[in-house]
C-alpha cells in the first residue's frame, strides 16, 4: 500500500532526454510516428535508420536498453494478429519455409510488425524518460481539451489504488482455495471483475463528494 | 451565548430508497470547541456529516454554520466554512501531487498566485508535511495521506473542521501524531468516531448519535463512564481501557 515508488514505465534519470520539456517530446514522438507510418513498406533501409534514431535517443537517455525491451511485451497480442495476416489474406501465394502463404499478407504482416515495433519502442522511450505528471502537463500545454487531460490525470492517480484493490481481491480469493487454472472457477473471475467495477464506480462517487466538499463546481481550477 | 459555529435543528433525512437515517437531530458546536460525535456503526454519523456541508439537503429541519443556513444559494460559502475530512484519504486526494491537491480547495475559492502558494504551504506546515509538497499522494504512507487530507481542508481556512473517523486504519504512532496535530490547530473540531479512547484524549465534550437522534451530550468523561447509556447504544470500551483510571488529558 503506497510503498511501490515510481511508475512501472518510468526510469528515473537526469539525462538531456529526461530534462527536455514534455510537450516537445510528445510532438517529437508524434512527428516520428507520422514519418514511420508514411514510409513505403519496402524501404527497409529507412526503417533501419529509424531504429538507429531510437537507439541513439535511448543511449543518450542512459535508460538500460533491456529495461525498454522487456516492456515491449505489450506488443504481443498485436504480433499474433500480424502473424495471422499471411494466412488469411487473399491474392498471389508464395512459399516460406515450405508453407504456402499470401504474398500480400506476408508483406503487410512484416510492415505491421516493423512499424508497430518502432512505435512501441519510441513510446516506451518517452514513457521511460517522462514522469506521468509531466506528460499530462505537456498535453495541457499542447492545448489538449481540459476534460481529456483530467480524465487521464484521474487514471494515473487511481491506477495504483485499483490495482492494489484487485491484488487484495486476488489474495482473498486464493486464500479460500480458489484456483484460476480450474475452468469450473472461471465464473468467479467474472464476478470479481464485476465487483471491482462496482467498487471503483463507488469510489468515483466518493471522490466526487470530496471534490464538491472543497467547492468544486464542475470546472478544475487553473 | 454567541451564535454557534454549527447548529443543527430537528434534522431528519431519508435516503431516496426510503431508508430513513436521521430522525430529528439537534446539536450545536461553539467556537473553539473540540467535540466528539460518538455512535455505533450504522447510527447515521456519515449521513449527518454529509448534511453539514450541503452534500445532502435536509428532508426536515435545518443546519446553519455561524448563522448561515445550509441552502443551495450559500453552498460555496458553506463549503468554505465547513471542512470535511473523509474517512478514506484515497477519496480525498485525487490530484497528481500533494501541492495540487492542497491547492484544489482554495483555488476553487478563487485564490491565485502567491496567496494560493502561501495557503498551501501554511496548511502543509500545520500537519508537518511541507517536504512532501511535490510528491504524488499515492507514494505516501497511509498516515501521511491522512495528514495531507487534513491539510487540503485547512487550506480553505474553515471555521469548523469535521473529521470522519480520523483514527481509522492508523498505527499507534500515526494516531498520536494526528492527535498532536489536531490539538495544535486553532480551529473548532467536530470528530465523528467510534474510537472512544481517542475521543477522550482529544475532545472535552461528546455527543452520542444512535438510531438517528442525539441521545446524550456531556463531557466525554461523563458519557464514557455512564455504563447504562453506553450499553444501550452499542458503545463499548476497548479491552483494558477504563476512563476512570486514565489521567485526564491536558486541554
Amino acid at each position: 500500500m503506497g510503498a511501490g515508488h515510481g511508475h512501472k514505465l518510468h526510469y528515473h534519470g537526469h539525462s538531456v532526454v529526461h530534462r527536455a520539456p514534455a510537450h516537445l517530446k510528445i510532438l517529437a514522438l508524434l512527428a516520428f510516428m507520422l514519418v514511420v507510418v508514411a514510409t513505403p513498406r519496402d524501404w527497409y533501409a529507412a526503417f533501419a535508420v529509424y531504429l538507429g534514431v531510437i537507439a541513439v535517443v535511448v543511449a543518450v537517455s542512459k535508460v538500460p536498453p533491456t529495461y525498454i525491451l522487456k516492456r515491449t511485451v505489450v506488443e504481443v497480442p498485436f504480433l499474433v494478429f500480424a502473424l495471422l495476416l499471411p494466412f488469411v489474406a487473399q491474392g498471389p501465394k508464395t512459399e516460406v519455409l515450405g508453407v504456402t502463404v499470401s504474398q500480400h499478407g506476408l508483406e503487410a504482416g512484416i510492415a505491421l510488425v516493423v512499424k508497430g515495433t518502432l512505435g512501441v519502442l519510441a513510446s516506451l522511450t518517452l514513457a521511460a524518460t517522462t514522469e506521468p505528471q509531466d506528460l499530462l502537463a505537456g498535453l495541457e500545454r499542447l492545448r489538449m481539451p481540459n476534460q481529456l487531460v483530467q480524465i487521464m490525470a484521474f487514471m494515473v492517480r487511481y491506477l495504483d489504488v485499483v490495482t492494489d484493490e484487485m491484488q487484495r481481491m486476488k489474495v482473498a480469493r486464493e486464500s479460500r482455495g480458489f484456483n484460476a487454472r480450474n475452468p469450473k472457477h472461471w465464473p468467479i473471475l467474472a464476478r470479481s471483475a464485476g465487483a471491482l467495477f462496482i467498487r471503483s464506480y463507488e469510489r468515483g462517487e466518493r471522490v466526487h463528494l470530496a471534490m464538491l466538499s472543497r467547492g468544486y463546481t464542475g470546472r478544475m481550477p487553473e | 451565548m454567541s451564535t454557534p459555529v454549527l447548529e443543527v435543528k430537528g434534522l431528519a433525512y431519508a435516503y431516496p430508497d426510503g431508508h430513513q437515517a436521521l430522525f430529528g437531530v439537534d446539536l450545536h458546536v461553539h467556537q473553539g470547541e473540540r467535540v466528539a460525535l460518538l455512535g455505533p456503526n450504522g447510527a447515521g454519523k456519515t449521513t449527518l456529516v454529509l448534511h453539514l456541508n450541503g452534500i445532502h439537503t435536509a428532508g426536515a429541519g435545518s443546519v446553519s454554520v455561524s448563522g448561515l443556513p445550509v441552502e443551495k444559494a450559500n453552498l460555496q460559502e458553506i463549503r468554505r466554512r465547513v471542512g470535511v475530512v473523509f474517512q478514506d484519504p484515497d477519496d480525498q486526494l485525487f490530484m497528481g501531487t500533494v501541492r495540487a491537491d492542497v491547492a484544489f480547495g482554495p483555488a476553487n475559492l478563487g485564490l491565485k498566485g502567491a496567496e494560493l502558494d502561501r495557503r498551501v504551504m501554511d496548511a502543509l506546515d500545520k500537519v508537518g508535511m511541507t517536504e512532501f509538497v511535490d510528491r504524488p499522494p499515492h507514494h505516501l504512507s497511509f498516515g501521511q495521506r491522512r495528514r495531507v487530507a487534513v491539510a487540503t481542508v485547512l487550506a480553505m481556512e474553515p471555521e469548523i473542521l469535521v473529521l470522519d473517523e480520523p483514527s481509522s486504519n492508523l498505527d499507534p504512532a500515526s494516531r498520536r501524531e494526528l492527535a498532536d496535530i489536531l490539538r495544535s490547530l486553532d480551529v473548532t473540531v467536530l470528530m465523528v468516531t467510534h474510537d472512544l479512547p481517542y475521543a477522550l484524549e482529544l475532545c472535552p465534550r461528546s455527543m452520542v448519535l444512535s438510531g438517528g437522534t442525539v441521545v446524550a451530550d456531556g463531557t466525554t468523561y461523563d458519557v464514557l463512564t455512564d455504563d447504562a447509556l453506553m450499553k444501550e447504544n452499542r458503545l463499548e470500551l476497548p479491552f483494558g481501557f477504563d476512563p476512570r483510571s486514565t489521567p485526564r488529558p491536558a486541554r
